[in-house]
């Protein structure tokens, strides 16, 4: 479908326009926070961590704006069909979006915390891990920008790797905390931080669902999902 | 959406292969379409698709038109009802209507109501006349309105009593089936609720279509919606799939408000 911008009512257009440009904008200020966050946690980067930290507060605000956006171009101009279902999709995406900011914040404020990361094993595989899930944040708003189906499916089938990362980071990071005690502490944080990135990539996938239905109308097909570290632990202590 | 969730068992109505000529000029364009008692059917589409020309096949409205000339098939209950035996009389008693601007007979709002009845013989005393206009009035949602002053005209009532006025006329003589055609775009808004309101009562007991401007309104009050354009039907199907995924690329530009 292409981006059709060519209702009779130009107000309408423009207030579609305006909420796009915003969903964007959030869009691109999630993934940028994100990897300032895991650059700051590189590099030991207070000064960064903390910007990330008050730059979150310009993503909730967005998404309070699309949401009253959203919420009067429902009111006033009583959308249909695909621009009912942008509509109901902005709401969601946004919220998604506002979420990856928190996580973002959240990795950015465990750096204060953190001041011995460097020598832990599992941090170039973090940087991969994050790089890849900020890809992901980038094209599932790209397909939602562009109305891409297809790009949206291929978000969905790339949030696999992000999770086979977080499976790997899992058992590096055990090992490593059995084999150097003295770290636990910083590797405990640092498996918060890959499950945070982990969600992150889910939520990715919701949007590029969101996306999907957008285009589409239909909703996507479930996808195969590979076992998490916590659903194998699971299901290990059950036989066991 | 399959074919066979729009399956209509026993319709009321059936249109197969039908045309309508004004002259030489062909203002519906092989319809087919199936109407049934516990749906209630919207038509919608921009001014001069058809959408009412069609409805007024439906019950030989347009026989009034010397030019007009319909072929292919329409049945009411599986006849005919183009064929020579059918008492078009008869037929508009079983086919009722209701039109844009309310029409009220200048007469008592007893008589307005009571007038199909007696010359269609359905009430052979005046005490079944009596409960006969009661109930009409009762189903229209008007009689708590108008009960104490039945002998006033009919043309002193509001605009949105009028067409709740013309709606107890049309289901007085009992029909199956009620055409509206946009029966509320005189109407302001709370009259416009009452009327919808009233079709939600109506559904099931008569088999009800709505051509409509006001696609807000086909989405409230109908389960099926038809989408004419340029005489052809366009999309047929549930009033929920056609206001949020419409299939065909001409229905959502109409819809969306991207049309011409």
């Amino acid at each position: 479908m292409a981006l059709t911008n060519d209702h009779t009512v130009k107000a309408f257009d423009e207030d579609l326009n305006r909420l796009r440009g915003l969903i964007s904008e959030m869009g691109g200020r999630a993934e940028q926070a994100l990897l300032q966050a895991m650059t700051a946690l590189k590099q030991g980067d207070l000064d960064l961590a903390a910007q990330v930290v008050r730059d979150d507060k310009k993503i909730d605000a967005l998404e309070s704006e699309v949401e009253q956006l959203a919420v009067q171009t429902i009111a006033l101009r009583a959308p249909m069909a695909d621009d009912l279902r942008e509509m109901i999709a902005a709401l969601k995406i946004v919220s998604v979006v506002e979420r990856i900011g928190d996580y973002a914040k959240n990795i950015a404020k465990r750096v204060a915390l953190m001041d011995q990361t460097r020598s832990i094993e599992a941090i170039p595989l973090l940087m991969s891990m994050s790089s890849n899930v900020a890809e992901l944040v980038h094209d599932a708003l790209d397909s939602f920008a562009a109305r891409d189906a297809e790009l949206a499916v291929r978000v969905t089938v790339r949030d696999k790797n992000v999770d086979d990362f977080y499976n790997s980071i899992f058992r590096t990071l055990v090992t490593f905390m059995m084999e150097n005690p003295k770290y636990i502490s910083e590797s405990a944080h640092l498996l918060f931080v890959a499950k945070n990135l982990e969600r992150m990539g889910d939520h990715a996938t919701n949007i590029a669902e969101m996306v999907y239905y957008v285009v589409t109308g239909e909703h996507m097909e479930e996808r195969e999902r590979g076992e998490t570290p916590e659903e194998s632990a699971a299901a290990e202590k059950e036989q066991g | 959406m399959t074919q066979d969730d729009l399956f209509i068992a026993d319709p009321k109505m059936r249109a197969q292969g039908v045309n309508v000529f004004y002259g030489e000029k062909q203002a519906i364009n092989d319809v087919s379409i199936d109407v049934g008692t516990d749906l209630v059917t919207a038509f919608i589409g921009p001014s001069g698709c058809g959408k009412s020309t069609f409805l007024r096949s439906l019950n030989r409205m347009n026989d009034t038109v010397a030019s007009a000339k319909v072929t292919g098939r329409i049945e009411l209950d599986g006849e005919d009802i183009y064929a020579p035996s059918m008492d078009v009389v008869q037929l508009r008693a079983r086919v009722g209507m209701v039109f844009q601007k309310p029409n009220p007979f200048p007469k008592s709002i007893y008589d307005n109501v009571g007038y199909g009845p007696r010359i269609h013989g359905l009430a052979p005393s005046k005490a079944d006349l009596d409960v006969i206009v009661e109930r009409a009035l009762v189903r229209a949602g008007l009689w708590d309105e108008v009960k104490d002053r039945l002998q006033e005209s009919g043309t002193a009532l509001s605009g949105g009593q009028q067409q709740r006025l013309c709606i107890a006329r049309a289901i007085a003589v009992d029909p199956e089936v009620i055409l509206m055609d946009e029966p509320c775009s005189a109407l302001d808004p709370i009259a416009t609720a009452k009327i919808e309101e009233l079709i939600h009562e109506l559904r099931g007991k008569y088999a009800i279509v709505i051509v409509t401007h006001n696609m807000q309104q086909a989405a409230r009050v109908s389960q099926r919606t038809a989408f004419f354009h340029l005489g052809t039907l366009v999309e047929y199907g549930k009033t929920t799939d056609i206001f949020t995924n419409p299939k065909q690329e001409r229905t959502k530009d109409y819809i969306t408000g991207r049309y011409g």
